[in-house]
C-alpha cells in the first residue's frame, strides 16, 4: 500500500500570492494512498527539508511529490533530502506549481484548481516510481577549450595548471583575439598587448596544453566526461615542424595589398602571412583564396626563399577527434561596422571608423605606429569626434541592449586622443554614461575634467562630408535640445557589442542554446552563469554578451574552477532516467522484434544490437539494447517502437498513463 | 497597357508639366493611363494636420473609387499624394476599429486591395526595360536626383528604396545615360506644404538643397514631386535671396528627364513652364547605349 | 519649467490619449535627441521635438498644455525624418498631428500660428466646396484669412502666363459625398467655422 508525502511550498509569495496553498494540502491529503500532506513557506530551506525528512521517517513515506519551482531549479535539493531519510532519491517527484501555475495565472480558484490537478496526477505517477541507481560513468580529465582570445587563454591556462589536459582551438592563425588588437586597457591605462603577450606565450609553453590554430569545430558527440570533439585543421600549406618562423617568406610575398584583418583593413598583409608580430604560433599561413600561386597557378616565391622548405601547396585540411571530458566557449564576439549606419555615412566615408579600428590607430604597433592619423589622407585630426550608442539601445537597428563596454572605451579613446594630440578637441556624444566598475567612474570623470573631453548629451542624427570635414548632427539634450552641429576631422562610431560570426552554427553543432541575438545562453542567468543548458559545456568570456576584460578573464576563471571540479572525479554520476528495452527469462527473451526502426532514429546513436545465442552458440535472436552511458532519455525510440518493448526509467508508459487516467478521473 | 491613374490637384493646376510629361512619356512606351473616376484631392498635409479621420477619409475615397473602377494597380506621381494614398492603406489594413470608423465616414465599398506605384516603380516597371526601343539621345548631365520626404518615409510603410541614400532615381537617370552626383541633401526636406504660410522656411531648407547640389557640381537637379519641385523651382528667388546668390540651376521632373532621353520634345514635356529657364548645354552626340543598359536589359524582363 | 510640483493626471492625459487613439506609445521615448539633432526646423521651433515628447511625457498639466500652445506643433513640416532615425521607432510625425489636433479643437493654438492654419483651413474648404484644389481661390481665400494681402502677387503673372494657375475650379460629381465626409469628421463639433 503506497504511502504518499505531499508538500506544497509557498515559495516565500511567489506561489501562495495566486495559489491558496492550504487549500491544495488540504485537498490532497483526503487522496487515497497519501499520508501525510502539509504546506511551508520555503521547502527548499534548511527546516523545510527537515520538514520533509521527518515526515519519511515518522510516517515510512514511500513516496515523496514536492510541490514548488520548476524541477530544473530544486529537484536536486530535494532528491538529496529523501535519500538522505533513508528514501531512494528517484520516488521523489517535483510538481511545478510556480512556473506552470502561480507566475503564469492570476489569483483565482481555478487556479488552485491546476494547481490541485497538477498535484494529483503527480501522487499517481509516483505510486508508480520505481527505486533507480544512477549510472556511473567514466570521465575523460581533458578540456577541450574553443576560442584563443583572453578568455579562453585565462580558462585554458587555469584548467592545465591545476594539471589537466587542454586542447585550444582557434579559428585563426594566432590566438589573442580582439585583446591583441587593443591599444590600451581601461581604467588603467596599461597596454594591452604588454600584459597579453606573456599569457599568449605561456600557453604556447604549457606542457599541458595543446595548441590547434587555424582550426574550427565542426562535430560533437558524446556527453559530459565523454565527448569526442571533431576539429577541422585548416591547411596552412606550411609544415610547421620545419618552419623556423624567420618570416622571410612574408616579405618576399608578391602580393603585398590585402587588408589586414588584425588592422581592421587600416593596414595591409601578403597572401603568406602572420597576423601580427607578437602572433602565437609565429609561423605564417597562406592565405589560399588571395595567393596567386592557387588562384593562377604560378608564383611558388614562398616556396623558393624558405631556406628550410617548409612551404607546402599541397597539403590539405586535417579531421582530428578529440576525446574531452569538458568543453570551454571562449569564441568572443564581434562589433558592428561602420556600414551599419546609413544616416552616419553608410560606410563610405573613410574616416568614420569604428572602435576597434581606432584602437589600432592608437596602438603603438598599429598601421601609424601609434600616432592618431585619419585614413583618408594621414592628416592629424585637430577635431574628433566619438559617438556613442552606434547601434547600441536602438531597437530600430534590432539591438535592444546596451553593450556595455564602449561608455568606458569611448572616455578612454577620447583620453588617448587628448594625450597624444594636446591641441586636439574631442567630442563625444553620449545618452547616458554607464560606468559601473571598480575605478571606472572615476577614469570617465577624469576624461571630461582632466582631459577636457567634451561630452554632449545627445545623439547624432546625421554625418555628412563637406570640404574634407564630416558635418556632425546632433542636438544637446541638456540644453533643451538644441542643435549641435560640429565639423569634424574624424569620427569614431563606438559600434554595437554584436556575436561573433558563426556563433549560431556552433552553438548548433554544439547542442548549446543561444539568445535571439546569437550570444550563447547561460543556464541561469544568476545562479549558473558560466554554464550552459549542455551539461560539460562551460562559457567564458564575450561569447555570452558584451564583456569587458576584467569580466571576460573573471568569467574564464569561473569556467575553468566547473572543468576542474568534474575532474576532480574519477566517475561521473548520472541520472538512470534512460530508455531501456525489455527483457524476460526464454522463450520470449523481449517483446522486441528487432526491427531497428528505432536504431536511425536515435539522436546519440545508443542503440546497439544484441545477439540471443541458443546453447550451441547459434544466434537465434537479435534485439535492439540501449547504451545506458550514450542514451540521454529523449524518448524518441519509445514514441517509434511498434511493438511497446521500449520504456523510459523514470517516465515509464504505466507512469505516464496513470497520469493521465488521474487527470480524467475527477 | 492599360494602368490606373491617379494625378491628384498638383498635376492639373501649378505642376502642370509634371502631368504633361507623364503623360507623354507613357504614350511613347504604350502606357494607356486611365484616371480614376471622378477623383477627389488627397488632403494633402492640411488634413492630416488638422484632423486624423479626414486625413484617412480622402485618401480611402479615391482608392474606393479605383477598386470600383476594377483598376488593381494605379500610379500616383504626385510624390505627396503617394505617401497619403500609401499611409491610408497601410493603417486601414492595421487598425481594423479605425477602418471601420472611416468607411463608415466614407459611406462606399473598400477594400484596400489597390496595388499603388509612384513615379520611379512605373519607371522600374515597365520604361526601363523598354528604354532601348525609344532611347534616342543620352541625357548626358551631371544630375542631384532630390527624393525630399515623401517618396522614401516612413520606410515601414512606403517599403521603397533605403530611407537614408536612396537609389533608385539614381539608377535611372544612369540608364538614360546620366550620371547621378553623389550628394547629402537628396532626402532632406523642402519645406513643402509651408510654401505659402512660411515661405522664409522654405527658403532655408531648400536654399540649403539648392546649395549642397551645386557644391557636388551637379548641373540640373531631378525631382518627382510637384511641392519640391515648385519649392526649388517657383521660389527660387526666395531661395536665392536666402543663399545671396543668383542661382540658375534648373529642376526637371524625372519624366522630363526620361522624356529627353527618349526624343519628345521640350515643349511636349512642359520645360517652357518653369521658372527656372531649363538651359542645358547642347550635348545631342548621339551616342551608344550605356554599357550597364544593354547587360541588365535580360535580367529585368 | 516651472518649479512647481507636477500635477500629474491619473486619468486623461495627453500620453494615454495618444497611446489609445493612435497606437503611439510617448513613453518609450528615452530623450536620446536624435530626432531634435536631425529635425530640419528645430532652430525654428519654441521646444524641439524631444522637449515636446518629455513634455508629454511629464503627464502634468502645465506641461501639456505649453506643449498645445507651441509654435513646434505648427512648424513640424511632417518630413518623418525623425521617425526615420529614431531608436525606439516612436511615431513622433504622429504625435505632432496629434498635438496639432487637440491644439486647434480646444483653441489653444499658439497665435503666431495663425498663417499656417489659416492655409490649412482655405486648403480644406477648397476641397471640401469643388472635390478638387481650386489653386486661385485657395490662394484667395488664404490671404482674405490671413490678411497677406501683398504676398505672392508677384507670382501670379508668371503662373498665368505659364499655364499654371486655373481660372475655374473643376467641379468633381461626388460634392455631396465629399460634404458629407468633411460633416463627419473636421465639421463634427461645429469646428471649422
Amino acid at each position: 500500500m503506497a504511502r504518499i508525502g505531499v508538500f506544497i511550498c509557498h515559495c516565500g509569495e511567489n506561489i501562495s500570492a495566486t495559489v491558496d496553498c492550504a487549500k491544495v494540502a488540504n485537498t490532497i491529503a483526503k487522496i487515497n494512498g497519501v499520508a501525510y500532506s502539509t504546506d511551508y513557506k520555503y521547502m527548499c530551506s534548511d527546516p523545510g527539508q527537515t520538514l520533509i525528512k521527518d515526515a519519511i521517517r515518522e510516517k515510512h513515506l514511500t513516496g515523496v511529490v514536492v510541490a514548488a519551482c520548476s524541477p530544473r531549479m530544486h529537484e536536486p535539493t530535494f532528491r538529496k533530502a529523501v535519500a538522505e531519510a533513508g528514501l531512494n532519491s528517484f520516488l521523489c517527484e517535483m510538481a511545478n506549481l510556480r512556473e506552470h501555475v502561480s507566475w503564469v495565472h492570476e489569483k483565482a480558484e481555478s487556479t488552485t484548481q491546476k494547481a490541485i490537478d497538477i498535484v494529483r496526477t503527480l501522487v499517481e505517477k509516483v505510486k508508480k516510481n520505481q527505486p533507480l541507481d544512477p549510472i556511473k560513468v567514466p570521465v575523460t580529465k581533458r578540456a577541450v577549450v574553443i576560442g584563443g582570445g583572453v578568455a579562453g587563454i585565462q580558462a585554458a591556462l587555469d584548467i592545465a595548471n591545476c594539471g589537466h589536459e587542454v586542447v585550444m582551438i582557434e579559428r585563426e592563425p594566432s590566438i589573442g583575439g580582439h585583446m591583441s588588437q587593443l591599444s590600451e586597457t581601461f581604467p588603467t591605462l596599461d597596454c594591452s598587448q604588454c600584459i597579453l603577450t606573456p599569457r599568449m606565450v605561456e600557453v604556447a609553453q604549457h606542457p599541458n596544453i595543446t595548441l590547434y590554430t587555424y582550426a574550427e569545430v565542426i562535430g560533437l558527440e558524446g556527453f559530459i566526461g565523454n565527448f569526442k570533439v571533431k576539429v577541422r585543421k585548416k591547411s596552412k600549406s606550411l609544415d610547421e615542424d620545419l618552419c623556423t618562423g624567420c618570416g622571410l617568406c612574408t616579405t618576399k610575398c608578391p602580393v603585398k595589398k590585402i587588408p589586414s584583418e588584425f588592422e581592421q583593413g587600416l593596414g595591409f598583409r601578403p597572401a603568406i602571412y602572420v597576423p601580427f608580430p607578437q602572433a602565437v604560433p609565429n609561423k605564417p599561413v597562406i592565405d589560399r583564396i588571395n595567393c596567386t600561386y592557387y588562384t593562377k597557378g604560378k608564383c611558388r616565391v614562398c616556396e623558393k626563399v624558405c631556406p628550410t622548405k617548409a612551404i607546402r601547396f599541397d597539403q590539405e585540411d586535417e579531421i582530428v577527434d578529440i576525446e574531452a571530458g569538458a568543453l570551454v566557449l571562449a569564441t568572443g564576439f564581434n562589433i558592428l561596422k561602420t556600414n551599419f549606419f546609413p544616416e552616419y555615412g553608410y560606410g563610405k566615408y573613410k574616416d568614420v571608423i569604428d572602435g576597434l579600428q581606432f584602437e589600432r590607430l592608437a596602438s603603438a604597433s598599429g598601421p601609424t605606429l601609434g600616432e592618431i592619423r585619419r585614413p583618408s589622407d594621414g592628416k592629424v585630426p585637430e577635431k574628433i569626434v566619438f559617438v556613442a550608442c552606434a547601434g547600441s539601445r536602438d531597437p530600430a537597428k534590432g539591438i535592444e541592449y546596451c553593450s556595455k563596454i564602449c561608455c568606458m572605451y569611448t572616455a578612454k579613446h577620447a583620453m588617448l586622443y587628448k594625450h597624444k594630440v594636446h591641441n586636439g578637441e574631442a567630442y563625444v556624444f553620449y545618452m547616458d554614461i554607464r560606468a559601473g566598475g571598480k575605478n571606472y567612474e572615476e577614469f570617465v570623470r577624469r576624461a571630461i575634467a582632466e582631459d577636457d573631453a567634451k561630452y554632449v548629451r545627445g545623439r547624432v542624427s546625421t554625418i555628412y562630408e563637406r570640404d574634407g570635414k564630416l558635418i556632425v548632427k546632433g542636438a544637446d539634450t541638456l540644453l533643451n535640445g538644441r542643435p549641435v552641429e560640429i565639423e569634424a576631422d574624424m569620427v569614431v562610431l563606438a559600434t554595437a557589442g554584436i556575436a561573433n560570426h558563426g556563433a549560431e552554427e556552433l552553438a548548433q553543432t554544439l547542442h548549446v542554446s543561444y539568445d535571439a541575438y546569437k550570444f550563447f545562453a547561460e543556464a541561469h542567468p544568476k545562479l549558473k552563469p558560466v554554464e550552459t543548458n549542455t551539461a560539460g559545456i562551460f562559457l567564458a568570456g564575450a561569447c555570452q554578451a558584451p564583456k569587458d576584460i576584467p569580466e571576460s578573464v573573471a568569467a574564464a576563471s569561473g569556467a575553468a574552477v566547473k572543468v576542474a571540479a568534474l575532474f576532480s572525479n574519477d566517475e561521473l554520476t548520472r541520472d538512470p532516467l534512460v530508455a531501456v528495452v525489455n527483457r524476460f527469462g526464454p522463450p520470449l527473451f523481449s517483446t522486441c522484434v528487432g526491427c531497428f526502426m528505432c536504431q536511425p532514429v536515435c539522436p546519440y546513436q545508443a542503440i546497439e544490437k544484441e545477439e540471443i545465442k541458443d546453447r550451441a552458440g547459434n544466434v537465434f535472436k537479435v534485439l535492439a539494447k540501449v547504451n545506458p552511458g550514450l542514451c540521454q532519455g529523449c524518448g524518441t525510440c519509445v514514441a517509434l517502437c511498434r511493438s511497446k518493448s521500449i520504456d523510459i526509467y523514470g517516465y515509464t508508459n504505466q507512469q505516464v498513463y496513470q497520469e493521465v487516467v488521474a487527470l480524467l478521473n475527477e | 497597357m492599360k494602368l490606373g491613374y491617379y494625378p491628384g490637384c498638383s498635376l492639373k493646376g501649378g505642376s502642370r508639366e509634371y502631368k504633361e510629361s507623364v503623360v507623354a512619356v507613357c504614350r511613347k512606351f504604350d502606357i494607356h493611363l486611365v484616371e480614376v473616376p471622378d477623383w477627389n484631392c488627397c488632403g494633402a498635409t492640411a488634413a492630416h494636420n488638422m484632423n486624423k479621420e479626414l486625413s484617412l477619409a480622402l485618401p480611402a475615397r479615391i482608392l474606393a473609387q479605383a477598386e470600383s473602377a476594377g483598376l488593381d494597380e494605379i500610379v500616383v506621381p504626385c510624390a505627396a499624394c503617394y505617401n497619403r494614398l500609401k499611409v491610408t492603406q497601410h493603417e486601414m489594413a492595421h487598425q481594423p476599429e479605425l477602418a471601420e470608423k472611416v468607411k463608415a465616414i466614407l459611406g462606399m465599398e473598400y477594400k484596400g486591395s489597390t496595388s499603388i506605384l509612384n513615379i520611379i516603380q512605373l519607371i522600374e516597371k515597365y520604361i526601363l526595360p523598354n528604354l532601348d526601343d525609344h532611347y534616342y539621345r543620352p541625357f548626358n548631365y551631371k544630375a542631384a536626383c532630390y527624393y525630399g520626404c515623401l517618396l522614401v518615409r516612413p520606410h515601414s510603410i512606403l517599403q521603397f528604396d533605403r530611407a537614408e541614400d536612396p537609389q533608385t532615381m539614381d539608377e535611372a537617370i544612369r540608364k538614360i545615360g546620366g550620371t547621378p552626383v553623389d550628394w547629402e541633401f537628396k532626402v532632406e526636406c523642402c519645406g513643402a506644404g509651408m510654401s505659402v504660410s512660411r515661405t522664409d522656411l522654405v527658403a532655408k531648407l531648400t536654399g540649403k538643397v539648392v546649395e549642397n547640389a551645386l557644391y557636388r557640381k551637379a548641373e540640373v537637379i531631378i525631382v518627382a514631386c510637384p511641392m519640391c519641385h515648385s519649392n526649388l523651382d517657383m521660389r527660387r528667388p526666395d531661395v536665392n535671396k536666402y543663399l545671396g546668390v543668383e542661382t540658375t540651376i534648373p529642376v526637371l521632373y524625372i519624366t522630363q528627364a526620361i522624356g529627353l532621353a527618349v526624343g519628345i520634345d521640350e515643349k511636349t514635356l512642359g520645360l517652357q513652364r518653369h521658372f527656372v529657364p531649363v538651359h542645358l548645354p547642347e550635348r545631342n552626340e548621339i551616342v551608344d547605349m550605356p554599357a550597364e543598359l544593354v547587360t541588365t536589359q535580360g535580367k529585368e524582363e | 519649467m516651472s518649479s512647481v510640483q507636477h500635477q500629474v493626471q491619473k486619468k486623461g492625459s495627453l500620453m494615454e490619449e495618444i497611446l489609445d487613439s493612435r497606437e503611439i506609445s510617448v513613453q518609450k521615448c528615452y530623450q536620446c535627441g536624435k530626432c531634435s539633432a536631425g529635425c530640419p526646423v528645430a532652430e525654428d521651433m519654441d521646444y524641439p521635438p524631444s522637449v515636446i515628447m518629455r513634455m508629454v511625457q511629464t503627464e502634468d498639466k502645465a506641461m501639456e498644455e505649453a506643449a498645445l500652445r507651441s509654435m513646434t506643433i505648427w512648424l513640424c513640416v511632417t518630413c518623418e525624418t525623425c521617425a526615420a532615425r529614431c531608436p525606439m521607432e516612436i511615431d513622433i510625425p504622429g504625435v505632432m498631428d496629434y498635438l496639432r489636433q487637440r491644439s486647434y479643437e480646444k483653441g489653444m493654438a499658439n497665435p503666431k500660428a495663425n498663417h499656417i492654419i489659416s492655409f490649412h483651413k482655405a486648403f480644406l474648404d477648397s476641397i471640401d466646396y469643388t472635390g478638387r484644389l481650386y489653386e486661385l481661390g485657395l490662394i484667395v481665400d488664404y490671404k482674405m484669412r490671413s490678411f497677406q494681402l501683398q504676398q505672392d502677387v508677384d507670382l501670379a503673372p508668371g503662373m498665368i502666363a505659364r499655364g499654371k494657375l486655373g481660372f475655374f475650379p473643376e467641379l468633381i460629381k461626388g460634392r455631396k459625398n465629399m460634404t458629407d465626409i468633411f460633416r463627419k469628421t473636421l465639421h463634427k463639433k461645429g469646428g471649422l467655422k
